[in-house]
């Protein structure tokens, strides 16, 4: 049985927003950032909180530490050492195994997420702007009252218009293939796989090899949490519309370009159901937009190329033990809309996500390294994911076509890193229990 | 450094000397679970030589048994693990009995591991390091210590040789395929 009350809504809801903000923060002082967590605690909502009162709530909150922000927040070194490995390293210690080279080394990250300062992220959803900004200066007026307090960096969500569904800067419809967990109460869509056991994604529950992991201690660590890795990835989307007209003469020919990169056209349709020409009825239908497979149905990738983002993403039927590599993942899109038409206007936009699983090493690493920048993925010899692997230029992307197929050489970066962390997200017990850890001694 | 090239000289027997302790120090690649064995002209590859608990020697000729069983009878099953070649031996010394496990595969050892734990779980294969000294009790949840275990009994090469190097199974594969098509249309020109 979950643990609704106490599980951060985030793991299990989505809330129904159109902007948010993130805010990454340093404690130079452990009962300072117990104080902050102490008043930001009675704003994060629990599963049950949120699904109770979704309809008339205007903001939802989460909170997440990384292994430094731990300490910083007074916990002792025995508690420390039960976490994992790659959790007490973090994503930067980790860049090189997860493709994070060349432009998007962590020194070029920005934000101040590269260094060991970073302590903790309030991920703030708002209905509206005015909610946002609302927040926004509570949450300063809060930080000015805890000592040694200090916000790092702030990243604001922004909706790319038209808001009737998610989309990223390309216009990629987005959010089409999300794992659902045994007893949250949802059903998978045709196509999506059984429900997975809640172990994969919270700690404390059965997993799909059915045993209890390893749960950081004490105990009510153990039980309602999980992990989260962060990617703020800019996209280049004047480069993008460069390179589609560079390699389509008509408009249709540049948005069957776009459909073989991500391996569905840009309204959702997946390649695998209608390979020439795009359907967004089919992509806008989730009883029909997530119902294939490649094995039987795209052996060569004929439709969707082997080495297309949806096939690295998730294999399906062409990877051995998929539902222990499945991750769910929240976020949005930051920075103005580049205008159809308009050029490139030097301005930063993108994707700042979370994906939140049980283990990051077994599931979020395992993607980076195996699937997004693995250059043999496939037997492909010389590609990364074109969408978000690691691209300097010097990789290829190979489309297959009867009688020969399409080899694109130079690829060029249509996106790059530009932040990145791991994050521990309690329940909210454990929430109170980190806020009063100066009474526990 | 990208592959492509060196895959483009498969027609080329090539070795490869490689520095004591099995890594080339200025090129260390990072895995999940630690550095990388370098990738040779003989693919990657591992050689875990343990110690077994005094008593278990006929443990692992049933294992054999089981293992050529399991094979038959789903021959994909270890397909995920990109093999080439698979060799066991057991052998003495001063007395007492050692194993080795010998593997030649396609993918650094860190991105299939847990995928192996997997198999290894699911068909029974596991019996036989679990007769090896040393051996994580409680492997089958704790795929870190496997790996751990792993790496702390394999020896790497000092020399590596390919007759064709860097050649995948994948592609041996492929070209036998080829080999099959092109005579069966020879046959269908007549």
């Amino acid at each position: 049985m979950l643990e609704f009350d106490d599980i951060q809504y985030i793991l299990l809801t989505r809330a129904p927003a159109i902007t948010g903000r993130y805010e990454f923060l340093s404690f130079r002082n452990a009962a300072g950032g117990r104080a902050w967590l102490a008043a930001v605690l009675e704003t994060v909502h629990s599963v049950e909180q949120a699904r109770a009162s979704v309809q008339k709530d205007n903001r939802w909150v989460s909170v997440a530490f990384t292994w430094n922000g731990l300490r910083a927040l007074g916990m002792d070194e025995a508690s420390l050492a039960t976490f994992p490995e790659e959790f007490k390293q973090g994503m930067v210690a980790r860049a090189e195994m997860l493709g994070d080279t060349g432009a998007n080394h962590p020194q070029n990250w920005v934000g101040g997420l590269a260094g060991p300062e970073l302590h903790a992220l309030v991920i703030l959803f708002a209905r509206d702007t005015q909610e946002r900004q609302r927040c926004e200066a509570e949450h300063k007026r809060l930080v000015a009252r805890c000592a040694g307090v200090e916000v790092l960096s702030s990243l604001d969500l922004e909706a790319t218009p038209p808001f009737e569904y998610a989309h990223d800067h390309f216009g990629y419809r987005d959010r089409l293939s999300q794992p659902v967990i045994e007893g949250a109460g949802e059903e998978p869509t045709p196509g999506s796989g059984g429900p997975l056991k809640p172990g994969e994604f919270i700690l404390g529950y059965p997993d799909e090899e059915g045993v209890i992991a390893n749960s950081p201690q004490p105990e009510i660590l153990a039980r309602n949490g999980s992990y989260m890795a962060y990617r703020c990835l800019q996209e280049h989307v004047g480069a993008f519309r460069d390179f589609l007209r560079e390699h389509g003469k008509t408009p249709e020919e540049q948005e069957l370009m776009a459909a073989k990169l991500m391996g569905r056209w840009r309204s959702g349709a997946p390649l695998v159901l209608t390979p020439d020409k795009d359907d967004p009825a089919l992509g806008a239908d989730p009883q029909r937009n997530n119902d294939f497979n490649y094995k039987q149905m795209d052996p060569h990738g004929y439709a969707v190329p082997l080495g297309s983002h949806i096939r690295r993403m998730n294999p399906r039927d062409t990877a051995a033990n998929m539902n222990r590599r499945r991750m769910i993942r929240r976020g949005g899109t930051y920075g103005p809309p580049l205008p159809e038409e308009a050029p490139e206007d030097g301005i930063e936009r993108g994707i700042a996500a979370f994906i939140i699983c049980a283990s990051l090493i077994r599931q979020f690493e395992f993607a980076q390294n195996v699937w997004v920048n693995d250059r043999n993925f496939h037997e492909l010899g010389n590609e990364r994911d074109p969408v978000c692997g690691n691209q300097d230029g010097t990789l290829e992307y190979k489309i297959p076509k009867r009688p020969i197929r399409k080899k694109i050489t130079g690829l060029p970066a249509f996106t790059n890193v530009r932040g990145g962390a791991y994050f521990f997200l309690p329940g909210l017990k454990a929430l109170r229990y980190l806020a009063s850890l100066g009474h526990a001694r | 450094m990208s592959d492509a090239p060196k895959q483009n000289d498969w027609s080329k027997p090539a070795a490869m000397a490689i520095p004591e302790g099995g890594y080339f120090k200025d090129k260390i690649e990072q895995g999940r679970y630690g550095p990388i064995f370098p990738k040779t002209p003989a693919c990657y590859g591992f050689s875990i030589i343990a110690k077994i608990i005094p008593g278990r020697e006929p443990n692992f000729y049933e294992y054999a048994r089981n293992i050529e069983k399991a094979v038959a009878g789903q021959p994909d099953c270890l397909a995920v693990l990109k093999l080439h070649y698979l060799r066991w031996n057991l052998f003495k010394i001063k007395g007492d009995n050692y194993f080795q496990y010998m593997g030649i595969f396609d993918t650094d050892f860190d991105k299939y591991t847990e995928d192996a734990v997997a198999i290894f779980a699911a068909t029974g294969l596991n019996t036989v390091f679990e007769n090896l000294e040393g051996f994580p009790k409680d492997w089958k949840t704790n795929a870190p210590a496997f790996i751990k275990f792993v790496r702390d009994h394999h020896c790497p090469s000092f020399l590596e040789y390919g007759e064709y190097p860097y050649v995948s199974a994948e592609e041996i594969k492929k070209a036998l395929k080829l080999k099959a098509a092109f005579s069966d249309m020879l046959d269908q020109m007549q």
